[in-house]
């Protein structure tokens, strides 16, 4: 109830000095759906270069990174973003997991620290978002309790959101699978690597921070 | 040898947020799966994560949560405020949870009609 409140008082605050504050983008979901790979992709297509670091092993982003002034712009309108890649979110972690990417035990045991505290941040993040766009990869079960807390935290919050289904362009994919776990929102199938169906991410975009 | 506990809604359902989670990662890191009778509010999963991930070291891995609960359709107005005001009072009593730690449960995988647990064998030398 709390949280609901606190959702309200902030979206009014939001809609009051939207025209002095810049938006907060953030890109959430779980471990290497591909956030940091939407983040470079959208500052690829608007600032020409790249803001994170992607990699196979899971927890390459383990710091809130954001950046500044990223203006999205589609169908001749515009948007001023931070843009916020945030850590990915999970409920465990295990430093034995980073060893089968062949890390030394060291620095795998600092990289899982390093994960705990990143998802930490992430979820405390939350409460400083104006539209988030959750990141799902597309050939992996959607029905994991990490995808439906974010999406119930983030509506609990009356912060507007975008569910994609990343990796559309891998054999695996199958964005009928995200539908149908979250059949009450709308589902952007794209491919962040390869730019696939970044217009329609684009629009929604602009629909849901009108 | 695994252990199910289960926890009745009534038992958690006056207790604070940090209490609630509090009492369930206790119970999850003595190595016990919890089915828990009803759900946590979106908030109390966000906060039962990120304490999980204070918590985690050498022994304790994390957790494995998964949630099973069905909307019914087109319920009627007075058995909707009914649910709000139960919701508010006591949380949400209906659905399951089901929580164990990684250490044990492999992974939950769900789809709407069911749930399966896979636990993780532990190696014969």
């Amino acid at each position: 109830m709390i949280i609901r409140i606190k959702g309200f008082i902030r979206k009014l605050l939001s809609k009051l000095f939207k025209s002095r504050k810049q938006l907060k983008l953030g890109l959430y979901g779980p471990v290497n759906s591909g956030k940091s790979t939407l983040a470079n992709r959208i500052c690829k297509d608007f600032l020409n270069e790249e803001m994170s670091t992607v990699s196979k092993i899971p927890h390459e982003t383990r710091e809130i990174i954001a950046k500044e002034n990223v203006v999205i712009k589609s169908d001749g309108k515009q948007l001023t973003f931070n843009l916020v890649d945030t850590p990915g979110i999970a409920t465990k972690v295990d430093f034995e997991d980073f060893l089968k990417f062949k890390m030394k035990a060291a620095d795998a045991k600092q990289r899982a620290k390093e994960a705990t505290k990143g998802v930490i941040e992430a979820i405390k993040w939350l409460d400083n978002m104006n539209c988030v766009v959750i990141v799902l990869d597309s050939t992996k079960d959607p029905y994991s309790q990490v995808n439906i807390t974010i999406i119930g935290n983030l509506a609990a919050r009356n912060i507007p959101f975008i569910i994609v289904g990343n990796k559309v362009d891998l054999r695996k994919a199958n964005i009928k699978r995200i539908e149908a776990a979250f059949p009450q929102y709308e589902v952007i199938g794209i491919s962040a690597e390869k730019g696939h169906n970044m217009e329609e991410l684009y629009e929604t975009l602009f629909k849901i921070v009108k | 040898m695994i252990t199910l506990q289960f926890i009745p809604n009534r038992e958690i359902a006056n207790l604070d947020q940090d209490s609630k989670i509090k009492k369930l990662l206790n119970i999850v890191k003595e190595e016990k799966i919890i089915l828990l009778e009803g759900r946590l509010t979106a908030e109390e999963e966000s906060s039962l994560i990120a304490k999980t991930m204070e918590q985690i070291n050498k022994r304790f891995k994390g957790i494995e949560i998964a949630t099973y609960h069905r909307e019914p359709k087109n319920i009627q107005i007075i058995e909707k405020i009914r649910k709000t005001l139960t919701q508010i009072l006591l949380g949400y009593e209906h659905g399951m949870t089901i929580i164990g730690p990684a250490s044990i449960v492999r992974e939950i995988k769900k789809d709407p009609n069911k749930i399966e647990l896979f636990m993780k064998t532990k190696k014969r030398r």
